[in-house]
């Protein structure tokens, strides 16, 4: 019993060790993603937007995307982004302080998403914008885990189901890669553009009329930074629209550098299957050894 | 082009430099000119080419063909008073053939007919109101002797621009409605391969008409046309999307009896049957009668009088499907509920880990105990 | 070493009414599983876009491969350590874990949404996103699974070597008995280097989740405590399965041999628990285990379940009792669940609003497949010799 108790301590503390160093010197510096040179994004200003949802409407006819009907049938009327809905204007309103928001997918520069996607069904692609290959996807909904902005929906309702999410308009007929909530917004409160161009527009709105908004420009290094930028109005945080406080370290870096600590190059896996293999050999030697003593 | 004028009409305006003085008759013409280019949709300095070719005498012919009709159509065409456009078009076109207008009647008329369009062949505007039958070749309708079939293919033929007037002409309308005795059809289907400019409705809008003609007098061209035949500036959208008590549907305000409170404040009237969501028109926008009066701004659902697929199809006060639907006026939330728990899911839940838990713990001791043994 | 007590199929009757009963169970799953696959996911399930992953990642994959790691925590006793006095406990054990294996296997083809494709996670290589924990834990399961089958192999040759219901099968028994033999080694290693790898992995996998998965269990070293606490769950289903096993197939019971395995368990459980404090401690989210609500019951829950063992199994008499034994067993295996539901489910919070609750028949679908890895061990142990131990004939 004791032998046996030692042996144990011995191994646990030996197979305990390698992991742990494994996890431990896996910690190492990770390349820090950028946004491509022709990276396109969208800039929402929630100071200019009016609610009018006519960007809801362009977006569904865009990307013939179905109607979420109401239960009279009368309205498209999605409660949130869903299977059927890319892009929506959510409401804020506290006592007299009152914000829409739109939400789309955020085209993050390090999204999370693409790092856990096992096939690479969802990418950054063309202009780094975050896109789904229905080729490739198995609906593991391992994305809708990741994404710390709830934006990859699934179609549940489908028995051919796909991963649904602003793409923007990639595939739009005869204007590809321009997204039509911005071409159809009456007040240019969400603009599109090179992302560099709309970053350095929303510095310059910020230094124009500090007073008019929360003095932070969302999405500049939220998670790693993302191309679609918001600037909320003043006294209406960005927690309260609904964006997650995530700080500046990309979404996937903590997974992916346990991964590539343990895993780079194969080599450990590989050490292991030696030692392994070279352990047992040497046992089953032992073994039929014993198994010759009269 | 020193042409003979015909037959005179029942209506005589007098000409500039007439009677009643140059001057102010120009001026007048002018003014009415320019109304009347701003209620059609052309720009205001057509108005001067009007008046211009007016003047020089030059106007195109018109040959105006009535079919399987109530004459509803002519009748709202001659009622635009405010500005006198009818009385206008009549002095800017030559309307050479137009059997409710004519006095004359018989070969007088007949002859009219020919002449004007042996003078004007391949220029003339050939405008048609009312259905054309076409059941046993069309005998359920003959003028002169002959059928409206015979009639229309014969004046198509030679006509510059082809205008159907009305929802009879555009597709049928009230004489093609089940079980259809006649074979009533739309001037485009008997007309195939032409190009036929169609101004549904049930009477149709004159001032669509009146944008048709006029631009074609003037530009001799035809404006952007749908699939239909229908001009887009008239027929791209439908009455859902202008219609002033959409704001009412938005917000879920809806007239649910003729006569109730919701009536009186003038909702929407969607679930009275308005077909509104299916109709393209632009009656919310251009009026009828002169006096702004359209059939929902009285009161009474639209009844989709455009739509060959509505009207006389679609009772009139059952609802029609709202095909392109659009958010209504509430807003959802920032964090929206997902995902409940069920009741029956919890008992079940519950019951089954409790049971087996349980029996785990109360089968160690059976477990336990040892099996019999040989020894 | 002592020597092999030899394996022999149990015999009797396959058709029992608990068989039956369990087929009844597995029926209403199959006809669950054709409403799921002609419906969709959202007709059967109470998944939804916040909750995309529910009891069937939960349970029978992540637990269902935890509960399948008996033969991996047994072959690092018997074949690393060289502890041959195991040996018997081996074949059951590997049998265990590759039905569990397996069943986690279809499990997953049941809940992705686009199961079409999967074949292509294995084969387009070139596709492969190897940033993602989650392609390394497929892939491993599915090459494990494999192993396993082939570790388990010679338990269906050596019986179709002699008789077989179809000639072929002897034939391919009898080529490939010495063969497999041969390999024997190499698939070993292979079946203890992959789970240690994808058990891990199965923790990292959470870690994407960021802000979502809670305190109490994001930690940069779920990789570690999940890889420790499946070899203590591994020795804690060798008992459980062992001692229903000889119970009800009229065995003799290796009180003894369970009560080292258990001592064993103690030590691995003792490990986990100081690395899950000390972690927790190092982070400053000791303080989150007193005041996160909910999330502070599950947790001392997940705690209690898996510090009872100890206290049971402290003394050696509570050890070679065979009621504690099983007892502490079970404790073990659900304070390893519920460590496992905890981390992707209960932990796990998108956020405002949204809730899941698994529904009926998303319920019931498990309960099919745990039904048809019951009866197929059942028939595999009853045909074939896997369990050791055989009433001695007078």
């Amino acid at each position: 019993m004791t032998v046996d108790r030692r042996t144990a301590l011995k191994a646990m503390a030996g197979v305990g060790a390698a992991a742990a160093a494994g996890s431990a010197v896996s910690l190492e510096a990770r390349e820090k993603r950028v946004a491509p040179p022709d990276a396109l994004g969208m800039l929402y200003d929630a100071t200019r937007c009016i609610g009018c949802k006519a960007c809801v409407v362009a977006c569904k006819d865009a990307n013939n995307m179905p109607t979420d009907w109401d239960p009279q049938r009368l309205y498209d009327y999605p409660t949130d982004l869903n299977g059927k809905t890319k892009n929506i204007i959510k409401l804020y309103k506290e006592g007299e302080t009152v914000s829409y928001v739109k939400r789309q997918c955020m085209h993050c520069i390090d999204p999370g998403c693409v790092g856990a996607c096992m096939i690479g069904a969802l990418q950054k692609r063309d202009h780094g914008v975050v896109t789904w290959d229905g080729d490739r996807c198995i609906g593991c909904r391992y994305c809708q885990i990741a994404c710390p902005y709830e934006i990859p929906k699934f179609e549940w309702d489908k028995a051919v189901p796909k991963i649904v999410k602003c793409e923007l308009c990639k595939d739009r007929k005869d204007k590809p890669f321009n997204p039509a909530c911005c071409e159809v917004c009456p007040r240019q409160a969400v603009v599109f553009g090179k992302y560099s161009d709309l970053l350095e527009d929303a510095k310059r709105r910020l230094a124009d009329a500090p007073d008019l908004y929360e003095p932070k420009i969302f999405g500049e290094h939220d998670g790693g930074g993302t191309q679609v930028l918001y600037l909320s109005k003043a006294g209406v945080p960005f927690e309260a629209l609904g964006f997650p406080n995530l700080g500046e370290k990309p979404v996937p870096e903590t997974a992916q550098k346990i991964q590539h600590g343990v895993y780079q190059g194969f080599i450990t896996p590989a050490v292991l299957y030696v030692i392994l293999g070279a352990v047992i050999w040497r046992n089953r030697k032992g073994q039929s050894a014993e198994e010759a003593k009269p | 082009m020193g042409k003979p004028r015909g037959i005179p009409y029942d209506r005589v305006r007098p000409r500039e430099g007439g009677e009643d003085g140059g001057g102010v008759q120009r001026r007048d013409f002018l003014k009415t000119c320019t109304l009347a280019a701003a209620s059609v949709g052309l720009p205001a300095w057509t108005a001067k080419v009007w008046a211009e070719n007016a003047a020089k005498g030059l106007k195109p012919s018109v040959i105006w063909l009535h079919f399987q009709e109530c004459t509803g159509c002519t009748e709202s065409l001659l009622r635009t008073s405010h500005p006198k456009v009818a009385e206008l078009i009549l002095d800017l076109v030559s309307l050479d053939y137009c059997e409710t207008l004519f006095a004359a009647a018989g070969y007088q008329a007949e002859e009219a007919l020919h002449a004007a369009m042996e003078q004007n062949a391949g220029k003339y505007i050939c405008v048609i109101e009312g259905s054309i039958p076409v059941k046993e070749n069309g005998i359920y309708c003959k003028i002169g002797g002959r059928t409206a079939l015979d009639i229309v293919n014969d004046v198509a033929s030679k006509a510059g621009a082809l205008i159907a007037i009305g929802a009879c002409a555009s597709w049928g309308g009230v004489a093609s409605a089940d079980p259809n005795p006649t074979g009533a059809t739309g001037a485009p289907e008997v007309l195939k391969g032409k190009t036929v400019v169609t101004i549904p409705g049930c009477p149709a809008n004159p001032y669509n008409f009146l944008g048709v003609a006029l631009q074609y007098a003037t530009f001799g061209t035809l404006p952007a046309l749908d699939e239909l035949g229908r001009p887009k500036f008239a027929y791209g959208r439908v009455i859902h999307e202008d219609c002033p008590r959409r704001p009412h549907f938005d917000a879920g305000r809806f007239v649910q009896q003729f006569g109730d409170e919701g009536h009186r404040l003038g909702y929407c009237l969607y679930k009275m049957g308005c077909k509104g969501p299916a109709t393209h028109a632009n009656c919310s926008l251009q009026r009828f009668g002169e006096v702004e009066a359209w059939p929902i701004g009285i009161g009474h659902p639209c009844v989709g009088c455009t739509e060959q697929s509505v009207l006389w199809k679609m009772p009139i006060h059952s609802t029609v499907e709202i095909t392109r639907p659009t958010p209504p006026d509430v807003y959802p939330e920032i964090h929206g509920k997902q995902g409940k728990v069920g009741a029956v899911a919890t008992g079940v839940a519950g019951l089954v880990g409790g049971a087996l838990i349980g029996a785990g713990l109360m089968a160690a001791k059976k477990v336990a105990a040892e099996p019999e043994k040989e020894k | 070493m002592s020597a092999h007590l030899e394996a022999t199929p149990v015999g009797g009757p396959i058709l029992t009414r608990p068989f039956k009963w369990l087929l009844a169970v597995f029926g209403v799953g199959v006809l669950l599983l054709a409403w799921r696959f002609l419906a969709g996911l959202g007709a059967t399930t109470a998944l939804n876009d916040g909750y995309a992953w529910g009891i069937w990642i939960a349970f029978d994959v992540v637990t269902g491969t935890a509960l399948g790691c008996g033969g991996y925590a047994v072959a690092i006793l018997v074949y690393i350590l060289n502890k041959g006095v195991y040996h018997p406990l081996v074949r059951p054990a590997i049998l265990t874990s590759a039905l569990g294996y397996s069943m986690a296997g279809f499990a997953i083809v049941v809940d992705v949404g686009r199961y079409w494709w999967i074949y292509r996670i294995p084969m387009r290589f070139w596709q492969w996103n190897l940033n993602s924990a989650l392609l390394e834990v497929a892939l491993c399961v599915m090459a494990y699974v494999i192993v396993l089958w082939l570790e388990l192999s010679p338990a269906f040759m050596e019986k179709w070597k002699v008789e077989a219901p179809l000639p072929i099968l002897k034939s391919l028994s009898t080529a490939l008995h010495p063969v497999i033999n041969k390999l024997m080694i190499f698939i070993v290693a292979l079946g203890l280097l992959l789970p240690t790898m994808h058990q891990s992995s199965l923790g990292t996998v959470m870690l994407l989740a960021g802000h979502k998965l809670h305190a109490l269990w994001n930690t940069p070293f779920i990789p570690l405590l999940f890889l420790i606490s499946v070899i203590a769950m591994g020795y804690a289903v060798v008992v459980l399965e062992g001692s229903l096993a000889s119970h009800f197939f009229k065995r003799e019971r290796e009180t003894e041999m369970l009560g080292r395995l258990s001592g064993v368990m103690v030590v691995v459980l003792s490990l986990y628990l100081v690395l899950r404090f000390a972690d927790l401690i190092w982070r400053g989210a000791l303080g989150a285990a007193f005041t996160s609500g909910w999330m502070s019951v599950f947790f001392w829950i997940e705690t209690a379940l898996s510090v009872a063992p100890l206290v049971m199994l402290a003394s050696k008499a509570g050890r070679l009792d065979p009621v504690v034994q099983f007892r502490a067993a079970l404790f073990m295996l659900l304070g390893g669940t519920l460590y496992r539901f905890n981390s992707y489910l209960i932990g796990f919070d998108p956020g405002e609003g949204i809730s899941y609750f698994p529904s009926v028949p998303e319920m019931f679908i498990t309960f099919g497949i745990v039904a048809l890895e019951i009866m197929l061990y059942i028939v595999i142990v009853k045909r074939f010799p896997i369990l050791a131990g055989a009433p001695k004939k007078a």
